[in-house]
């Protein structure tokens, strides 16, 4: 890697900055401080001039800001545009993006503009001693992990949430914001609602009570989420019961769904499929609650309990009232 | 109206084995099928000919054994089967993927609507869809879970972002990306899929694409590489297993221990 830099794209979401810019902005100091170059930012939305002394306290030293009324929506086209600029002003050596549904929508759009070789969900990056990126990626359901690396002149990246170490905030450190000019473009596509938000995304949740085939109807996933909030967590789910439509999507658990990685994870009625344990696989504890020692989930698991979900569940609650 | 929509043939990703040697998959380990989400944009692109009377073209990049793709969606009511197959598109990755595709579609001509799906489960990239918007300089909407309304120059749709949904409104020409939640897809009947058997699948080398860069195409134009493969670290887990009728309270009592418990 020559010494031309890190760019990070930051992503916005509700008004705040991602959680994951800071665990790219963790991973692209260090990155920039191994091969003496500088980690630069860019943010891009409306009315955000002020999150970019928050992005040098967690290690940026130059912050490229793009503050327009055109940019309150994300908009890949718009955003694109305005990273093409930028990339080809500071050819940067690396390019990260997080990998949520903007980075992918994203990043595959900024990296074939500019013919650059893209790895998406990275779960780590690593320096070779060639100075070349090593990229690691889950491959084939989770079940091996894909070792990437990246010839053209910029290496672009996804990185997965939680994957890497948020970068340490220092106040004190200092780092250069420019403001730059909005290239303004009309893709076409006009935003007429919100929907509603998001419930806690299962993604970022550092407890998931998560429900499988031993769930005898959908009106039980009530027992579930008494558990979930007994325990302050949030509920998730295999992926038979979202494709029966018993729970959404952005609840399901594993490799076709979201990969979690929470510090307790708790699998009620799950037999633990290879794409499920591979979504689950980096979890911090693991408990298992299955009336059938036989299945899969029991033998990743730190805590196996053999009973009957419908009343190991409903004590446990009691349990936990009582704490 | 014109609808081109793209398929790729997956191996059932849940059998397929993988050989160390090569760093490729052993094709012949599972079965192949439809990369699953691409029935989703079967089914859109069916739904919206029956309403508005469109033209539907489905494409795929693959082996001579990705015709069945093609099969699948001429069984679908699609008018128009394309392989593109060439020894020259081996080994691309999304970068020449998208390379190879845009140029198939510009040899195809106008087209009002690309649909594919989010992703495919083998690669599992999601990459070749916003790629494919950014080579031919059209719009992307994303992670598409609803086609509210749809009319001949422009959609109405549900859009999934980090932040949440977005209801949109978006005019053609449009790349769209969808969902499993899209639209539930309908089985071919019998007669439907006798006459895709029937039906001619046009295969097309890197000849036929036209005024192509083959520096471009395949392993060539590819800028990424899988250069080894390994297996996960496994974690050490206690598995200390808990049962009898006191079992609730131990696992309460450990995790307590462990400190997982808000205080």
């Amino acid at each position: 890697m020559e010494n031309k830099g890190i760019l990070i794209y930051v992503e916005r979401e509700g008004g705040r900055v991602h959680p994951i810019c800071y665990e790219l902005l963790g991973k692209g100091r260090d990155l920039a401080d191994k091969t003496d170059s500088k980690v630069s930012c860019a943010v891009l939305g409306s009315g955000i001039t002020e999150t970019a002394q928050e992005l040098v306290a967690y290690g940026a030293d130059t912050v490229y800001v793009y503050d327009d009324e055109s940019l309150a929506t994300f908009d890949s086209l718009a955003h694109k545009q305005n990273l093409v600029s930028l990339i080809s002003e500071v050819q940067p050596a690396i390019v990260m993006f997080g990998s949520t549904l903007t980075g992918k929508a994203l990043a595959p759009r900024v990296a074939t503009a500019v013919e650059a070789g893209l790895t998406s969900n990275c779960t780590a990056l690593e320096l070779q001693e060639d100075g070349s990126l090593l990229q690691v990626r889950p491959a084939f359901t989770g079940n091996f992990l894909a070792h990437v690396k990246t010839s053209s002149d910029i290496t672009m990246v996804t990185v997965r949430y939680r994957a890497l170490e948020a970068g340490q905030k220092d106040e004190g450190r200092k780092g250069e914001i420019v403001k730059k000019g909005v290239e303004k473009v009309d893709s076409g596509v006009k935003v007429l609602g919100k929907g509603e938000a998001k419930p806690a995304s299962i993604a970022g949740a550092d407890i998931v009570v998560c429900a499988g085939r031993g769930l005898r109807n959908a009106d039980d996933f009530e027992l579930v989420q008494q558990l979930a909030d007994a325990l302050g967590g949030v509920v998730g789910a295999t992926r038979p019961l979202v494709d029966d439509g018993w729970i959404s999507k952005d609840h399901q658990v594993g490799f076709s769904g979201t990969i979690v990685k929470p510090k307790l994870y708790v699998g009620v009625g799950v037999s633990g499929s290879p794409q499920h344990l591979a979504g689950i696989r980096d979890s911090g504890t693991i408990v298992a609650i299955n009336s059938d020692p036989s299945v899969a989930l029991f033998r990743i698991a730190d805590y196996a309990v053999v009973g009957d979900l419908y009343q190991v569940i409903p004590q446990m609650i009691e349990l936990l009232k009582k704490k | 109206m014109h609808i081109i929509v793209l398929a790729k043939q997956v191996p059932d990703i849940e059998k397929v084995k993988f050989l160390r040697e090569t760093n490729r998959v052993d094709r012949k380990s599972a079965d192949s099928e439809i990369n699953p989400f691409d029935l989703n944009a079967l089914e859109a692109a069916q739904q919206m000919k029956e309403q508005l009377g469109a033209t539907v073209t489905v494409i795929s990049m693959g082996p001579q054994s990705a015709e069945a793709v093609l099969r699948e969606g001429i069984a679908r009511d699609a008018d128009r089967g394309i392989l593109l197959y060439d020894d020259s598109f081996a080994g691309a990755d999304t970068l020449a993927t998208s390379y190879t595709l845009a140029a198939a579609i510009r040899k195809v001509g106008d087209f009002d609507l690309i649909l594919c799906g989010e992703t495919t489960v083998d690669g599992d990239t999601g990459q070749v869809g916003p790629g494919l918007a950014e080579r031919l300089g059209v719009s992307l909407l994303p992670f598409v879970s609803e086609l509210t309304k749809v009319s001949t120059d422009k959609v109405t749709a549900v859009t999934e972002t980090s932040a949440g949904s977005l209801s949109v409104e978006a005019s053609f020409p449009l790349l769209i990306t969808g969902t499993k939640e899209l639209n539930t897809p309908r089985l071919p009947t019998l007669k439907e899929k006798l006459r895709a058997r029937k039906a001619e699948v046009e295969k097309w080398t890197a000849a036929d694409l036209g005024d192509v860069d083959p520096v471009k195409l395949g392993i060539a134009g590819s800028a990424t590489w899988v250069e080894s493969i390994a297996l996960p670290p496994e974690k050490k887990r206690k598995g200390e297993v808990l049962q009898g009728e006191d079992a609730a309270s131990q696992l309460v009592a450990a995790l307590d221990k462990a400190g997982l418990l808000k205080g």
